[in-house]
């Protein structure tokens, strides 16, 4: 669902906001509902793993429910704390060249982790048995 | 605009300090923190998909006696955030801004976090 608060007649003369704050909103709402079950799912197998070591938790992540999950989760909380950060660092940084610096230096990183993670969890699950 | 000095209207500075601006201000702390969290658990995940020789590096950092510490700061910041966004998720519908309800729900937010925090530490952290 694409949700605009913009009415017809002012989409129609280019009125509204100029950088997408309705499309923001929406998705940081869209990836917290997300996360109200991914987090709580992830601290709670984290808690009733056995233990952490390498075989444990890698036999628990070839889990093709784990596998599913992580990856939802990796990709809700890189959008979340994206958008998250984006409005942190536009508020605090006032120089226009720094801030725009810095939102697109977040952006990539939180591409970059993001990718990285859900490549680990796919190699993990698609490898040999731990 | 730029190198003009102009007073600025009272800020924050001229409100005795509330629960709710507290919780506001936590809730961007928090966020934040589990920004850098959720760096850690990436680093995690990319050793465990590199063997067990990396995976066993990276496990010593994490499971030493000085990263406790920003592991239990790392979960009261997931547990708090988590609650106090339900509570934004409230306000989306409009609901809840009466000042009696307002602070009530933002104590239930900080006994949860506390409470869920104690929890997870002791099962999966202490």
């Amino acid at each position: 669902m694409k949700v605009s608060l913009v009415t017809p007649l002012n989409r129609v003369l280019g009125l509204g906001t100029a950088s997408g704050a309705g499309e923001h909103w929406w998705m940081q709402r869209l990836t917290a509902v997300a996360l109200l079950p991914l987090g709580l799912w992830l601290a709670l197998s984290l808690a009733r793993l056995p233990g952490f070591d390498y075989v444990t938790v890698v036999q628990w992540v070839q889990r093709p429910v784990t596998s599913i999950l992580l990856i939802l989760t990796v990709l809700a909380v890189g959008y979340h704390s994206y958008l998250g950060l984006q409005v942190i660092i536009e508020d605090y940084v006032h120089a226009k060249a720094l801030k725009v610096l810095a939102v697109m230096g977040s952006a990539l990183a939180h591409a970059a982790l993001s990718i990285a993670a859900l490549f680990a969890i796919l190699k993990i699950a698609f490898g040999p048995v731990g | 605009m730029h190198g003009v000095s102009r007073p600025l209207s009272p800020h924050l500075t001229v409100y005795r300090w509330q629960i709710t601006m507290a919780l506001s201000s936590l809730h961007r702390i928090t966020g934040g923190l589990l920004s850098l969290g959720a760096v850690a658990l990436a680093v995690w995940l990319v050793a465990l998909a590199s063997g067990s020789h990396a995976y066993s590096g990276v496990r010593e950092v994490y499971a030493s006696a000085w990263f406790k510490l920003p592991l239990v700061a790392w979960t009261f910041c997931f547990f708090f955030h988590l609650a106090n966004g339900v509570r934004h998720l409230a306000w989306d519908t409009g609901a809840g801004f009466e000042r009696s309800r307002i602070r009530a729900t933002g104590w239930a937010v900080v006994l949860f976090a506390f409470v869920a925090t104690a929890l997870f530490s002791w099962f999966a952290i202490v």
